[in-house]
Formats: structure tokens, sequence, C-alpha cells
């Protein structure tokens, strides 16, 4: 069966998509910035 | 005990401690007593661990994915195309390589579990039903409260980070409150809550095998929905399976791989493999499926 493999491209090629077009778009910039500061809700303040 | 099992058991050890102190590199902030401001940050990493922990150089996947989504409405009203797609597109690339395979060899928190389970207690079986429970944090926690639950502005809050993850309360919580006296003054019910949950789960983690992984665990849930079409892969030889069960008395996850070596709570730790007494396990990347692989259901 090749079922495995087309599943395997399809999401393969949707992933590397959406990482490239989350790229153009700014993203990695809003996850960093929402990573380098305190996450009050994660250490249970806010 | 086989010396294959002892080798494998080993090297995903040195891989799990490794991962645990690669993610967390930057101990000079440690020190300080702040979060890491490192470029690296940026990136997600293929297992749960809290970018909030004072070294961590990475983003949490499962905290981004919910930033992204509590912050949807409000950029999507501010005119703004930030809709995740990054986020959503590492988690995809994690799960169509491996899978769950970071769960088994890579999670700090899944590490830790193992650690605990070792100490020396009356063991208690995990109920089968509790592990559809990942499904409904996923679903509600992860999705959709901070998706829809939103203030005026639009803006929504990680639900699963505020009010569930013990890794966030262990790595970051109670780090940051011993080393930051800013933080710790402002402690309050939330706080305890949260500690009361992770207390919680280390007990039952000393009597359990990995129960947040099979119970609640966001990201290993999302990671299991690839477990079917992932490169890497666990496969079985039907034809020389004896369903004696040696493989599911040492999983950490209780499955037996003969039935579904793409179960979606295999996370592929490899531990079943060295124990077969016919060697009918295996694993590798391949795409291709193979005739001994289709699932059947055996009675032992």
């Amino acid at each position: 069966m090749k079922k495995r493999k087309y599943l395997f491209f399809t999401f393969l090629f949707i992933s590397v998509a959406f990482i490239v077009l989350g790229l153009l778009s700014g993203e990695f910039r809003v996850v960093w910035q929402k990573a380098v500061t305190v996450c009050l809700e994660c250490i249970g303040i806010g | 005990m086989k010396t294959g099992t002892l080798k494998t058991e080993a090297r995903r050890r040195i891989f799990q401690i490794i991962a645990a102190l690669g993610f967390n590199l930057d101990f000079l902030s440690l020190l300080k007593g702040n979060i890491s401001q490192v470029k690296t940050k940026g990136l997600c990493v293929p297992a749960l661990n809290c970018y909030s922990c004072p070294a961590a150089v990475g983003a949490c996947p499962v905290g981004a994915l919910q930033n992204s989504l509590n912050t949807l409405r409000y950029n999507l009203g501010a005119g703004q195309k930030k809709l995740g797609l990054y986020v959503i597109g590492s988690l995809g690339l994690m799960g169509i390589i491996g899978g769950r395979l970071p769960c088994g060899w890579l999670c700090p928190f899944g590490l830790l579990q193992e650690l605990v389970y070792k100490v020396p207690v009356p063991k208690v079986k995990l109920p089968a039903f509790l592990t559809n429970l990942r499904y409904l944090v996923l679903a509600v926690m992860v999705l959709l409260l901070p998706l829809l639950v939103v203030d005026t502005s639009g803006l929504g809050l990680p639900w699963f980070c505020k009010w569930v993850c013990p890794a966030g309360t262990l790595e970051a919580g109670i780090v940051l409150s011993i080393l930051n006296p800013a933080i710790r003054a402002q402690l309050g019910f939330l706080f305890a809550w949260k500690l009361s949950l992770l207390i919680l789960f280390l007990v039952w983690m000393a009597v359990s095998m990995r129960p947040f992984c099979r119970t609640v665990c966001p990201l290993g849930t999302i990671l299991g929905f690839f477990n079917r079409v992932s490169a890497f892969r666990m496969n079985v030889d039907l034809d020389r399976c004896i369903v004696c069960n040696a493989c599911q008395k040492v999983c950490p996850v209780n499955i037996r791989i003969y039935e579904d070596p793409d179960s979606s709570q295999c996370i592929r730790c490899l531990k079943c493999e060295p124990v077969c007494p016919t060697s009918c396990i295996s694993h590798g990347f391949s795409l291709t499926e193979k005739k001994e692989d289709e699932p059947v259901k055996i009675q032992p």
C-alpha cells in the first residue's frame, strides 16, 4: 500500500508550507516574544 | 535482563538527559533568576518544556499553540495575518518525522516520570479508560477555551498552562519563586492549586508508569495522531509473534504492540524490542507498508 507514503508527503508538505507562511508573516518573532517574557499563567500567578 | 535491553535503555537514558539539558542550556539566566532571552526561543522544541523555565532555550509547542489561538481573534480584528501557522507547522513536522518518538527519547517530563516510577512503592495499573481523557484535555483546555473565551479586546488565556500544566509549575513556578523575590511575593491561590496538582502527579508517577503522558499530555496526544503516518515506525512480524505478551509487560504505556504497531499511545521507547523472545519487533524509518504490519486482534 502506498497510502502511508502519500499521507506522509501530504502532511510533510502542509507542515513545511505552514512553517514558511508563518515565518513570512513574522510568527517566529511572536513565539520568541512570548517565550522571553515570564508567563504568569505558567508559573501560577496570572 | 538481556544485554540488548540494557543497551537500548542506557542509550535512551543518555538521549533523555542530553535533551533535558539541551532544552535548558542557559544556566547563566538560571543563576541570575531571570528567564533566558536567547534567539532560539522562537523555535518550538519537541517536548513539554516550559519556556518560562529560566534556563529554557526553546519554546514549548503547547504553550505557543495556546498563545497563537488566544490571540487569533485579536490579530484578525487588528488586521494582522498571524494565524499560528508556524506553530501548527512545527507540530506537524515533529509528528510526521517521528510520531511520539520525542515522548520516549527527548521529553524531560517523560524522564522525570520514569525516574519517579523507580521509587520502591506498590505499583497500580492505570485504568484503560483514563487514557481517553487526553483527547478532552487537548480539545477543551488547549484548543477551545483559549480560542473561544476572550475579553473585550479579543485576547484569551493559555488555559492548559494556567490550570493544569505541572511541567510549568515544576520548571518555572517553583524555580522562579525560589530565585526571584518579586515573583515569590505574588504567589497565591493559583500557585497553591498548581502545586497541589504537581504533588498529585508526582505521587501518581510513583505508583503508575507515565500517568501524565497517558492521561493528560496534549503534546503526546497531538504527536500520537501522527504515529500512523510518521516516517519512524514500529514493525511486528506476526508470523513470528507467539503472543507471549513479554512486550506488554515492559511497555511503559501498557499496550500490546502486536495488536497495533502504530498505536497512538506508543511512545516508541523501544523497550519491547529486546525482550521479544522471537525478535519479531523492529523499528526504522520507512514509508512503505509491510504485509506483517496489518493490525490483528489475537486472543492471548
